[in-house]
C-alpha cells in the first residue's frame, strides 16, 4: 500500500508514491534521486542526513516521508546557485573542511541552520552546534574553521 | 521497519479515539525516539497516528504560578522561550541540552514524557519541579505520572496536552551525557521547588526517581557539600556497555553536587 506525498524540494514541486514506513531520506534518495543527502548511522546520531524542512534542520533518517506532505524541503543539491557554490560550500572547499566528504552535506545543512539564527557564531557555539554531526576524518578543526569563514562570507 | 497505516490526526479527540479503539495503534509526536524504535522493529503498530498539525498543543504561557507548555512544543522552542527563561531558567537550560540541534527541532515535551525513556531529560524536570501533566482526561502529578521503564500512568486513550511547571527558587540540571546520543547516562535535577526541595534522577535507573536523603540534606543546607557524602545504592540501577550500575550510582552524587553548584 502506498501513499502519494506532494512537497516542494529545492524550490520544485514534486511528488512520490511511498509506503507509510518510508523515511524522508529514502524518498529523497530513492524516489527523487537526490543522493547528496547521505545515510550514515541511520540511528539519528551522525547527522549525514541533515536537510531543512520548512527552514529548520532535521535528520531525514528520523522523519517519515509522509510527514513531509506539503513541506518545503531543502537538500544539499539546492544550496548552490547554479555552478556557483554557496559561500558556505566555498568555505569548506577553501579551508579543507572535508576529507572523505561523507559527512559534508549534513555539516553544511546544519551550519546553514546555525548561521540563520546566529550570523556570527563563536568557535564554542559552532562546536556545540555540531554535536549532532559526526565526522570520522578531520578531527573537526577544519570544519569549524570552514563554518566560521562561511558565516563571515555570508555576512558579506 | 514493519509497515503500518499512517493517519494524521485532526484533533486530540480524534487521536484519542483511534488509539482508544485499537490497542496496537500508536501516537507519533516528534518521533525522535519512536521512529528509531520502529526502525529496530521493537514495535509493530497497526496504525501510527501523527499529532503534528493538531491545533492547540504548541503554546507556551507564563503567569505568576509558573509556565504551561503544550505537549507538541519542540525542545528548541522551550530552549529559546523568553517566558520559560524568565520563569524557570533551569528548564530552558535543560531543554537546550536535549539531544542535538536537529533532535531539538523535532522532539516534543509530550512525546518525551509519554515515552518515558529511562535516559530522557524531561522526566527529571517534571519530577524535580513537581510539575502537573494535563491530558485530555485529567491532571496527573509528575510524581504519579512516571511509573516504570517506558511506563506511565497514561491510559490507552489518553493524550498529553500540556505540562504545567511551578516556579522554583534555585534550580539546575546537570547530566553526564552519552557522547554520541546525548541521552543522560545519569542526570540530576535539583530545585527549591514550590513544595520543598526536590532531587530527581534520570538515566541512572529504569525510571526517574527522587533521592529523599539528598532532599533532606539540601533543605537543611543548600550547598554542594551537603550532598557530597550521600551515595545511592547501585542495586537495580541500569547497566549497559556505556556504564555499570556502580558507575551510574557514583555519577548521581557527582551530578547532584554539580547541579547544586550550578544553581548557586
Amino acid at each position: 500500500m502506498t501513499v502519494s506525498v506532494s512537497l516542494t524540494v529545492n524550490g520544485e514541486a514534486v511528488s512520490a508514491d511511498v509506503e507509510p514506513r518510508t523515511l524522508l531520506v529514502q524518498m529523497l534518495r530513492e524516489n527523487l534521486d537526490l543522493t547528496g543527502t547521505h545515510v550514515g548511522c541511520d540511528t539519528s546520531q551522525c547527522g549525514a542526513c541533515v536537510v531543512h524542512v520548512d527552514g529548520e534542520s532535521v535528520k531525514a533518517c528520523t522523519v517519515l516521508a509522509v510527514q513531509a506532505e506539503g513541506a518545503d524541503v531543502k537538500t544539499i543539491e539546492g544550496v548552490a546557485d547554479g555552478d556557483t557554490l554557496h559561500p558556505m560550500q566555498q568555505a569548506f572547499h577553501e579551508n579543507h573542511g572535508l576529507q572523505c566528504g561523507f559527512c559534508t552535506p549534513g555539516m553544511i545543512m546544519s551550519a546553514l541552520d546555525l548561521v540563520k539564527n546566529n550570523p556570527a557564531p563563536s568557535e564554542k557555539e559552532i562546536r556545540e552546534w555540531l554535536e549532532g554531526n559526526l565526522c570520522r576524518c578531520t578531527g573537526y578543526h577544519n570544519i569549524v574553521k570552514s563554518i566560521d569563514a562561511g558565516a563571515a562570507a555570508m555576512r558579506g | 521497519m514493519y509497515n503500518f497505516e499512517y493517519r494524521k490526526a485532526g484533533s486530540v479527540d480524534e487521536a484519542a479515539g483511534i488509539v482508544g479503539s485499537d490497542e496496537d495503534a500508536k501516537l507519533l509526536a516528534g518521533g525522535m525516539t519512536y521512529i528509531p524504535t520502529l526502525k529496530q522493529r521493537l514495535a509493530s503498530p497497526t496504525t501510527v497516528v501523527d499529532l503534528n498539525g493538531v491545533g492547540g498543543l504548541d503554546g507556551i504561557s507564563a503567569d505568576g504560578n509558573g509556565v504551561t507548555i503544550g505537549a507538541m512544543v519542540r525542545h528548541a522552542a522551550v530552549a529559546a522561550s523568553a517566558d520559560v527563561a524568565a520563569a524557570i531558567p533551569a528548564l530552558a537550560d535543560l531543554a537546550s541540552h536535549i539531544g542535538d540541534p536537529q533532535v531539538r527541532n523535532r522532539g516534543t515535551l509530550g512525546g518525551s514524557i509519554a515515552n518515558n525513556d529511562p535516559a530522557a531529560d524531561y522526566p527529571a524536570a517534571l519530577v524535580g519541579l513537581g510539575a502537573t501533566v494535563q491530558t485530555n482526561k485529567r491532571a496527573i502529578a509528575a510524581d504519579d505520572f512516571f511509573t516504570g521503564l517506558f511506563e506511565t500512568a497514561l491510559d490507552q486513550d489518553e493524550v498529553v496536552t500540556s505540562v504545567s511547571f511551578p516556579r522554583a527558587g534555585k534550580a539546575a540540571y546537570m547530566k553526564f551525557p552519552n557522547p554520541a546520543s546525548r541521552y543522560a547516562i545519569a542526570g540530576v535535577f535539583v530545585a527549591q521547588a514550590a513544595d520543598g526541595v526536590r532531587v530527581a534522577v534520570t538515566g541512572a535507573g529504569p525510571c526517574v526517581f527522587r533521592v529523599g536523603e539528598m532532599e533532606a540534606a539540601l533543605a537543611a543546607n543548600w550547598s554542594a557539600d551537603a550532598v557530597a557524602g550521600i551515595g545511592i545504592p547501585a542495586d537495580g540501577l541500569n547497566e549497559d556497555i556505556h556504564a555499570s550500575a556502580e558507575y551510574r550510582a557514583h555519577l548521581v552524587t557527582v551530578m547532584a553536587k554539580r547541579a547544586v553548584a550550578k544553581a548557586g
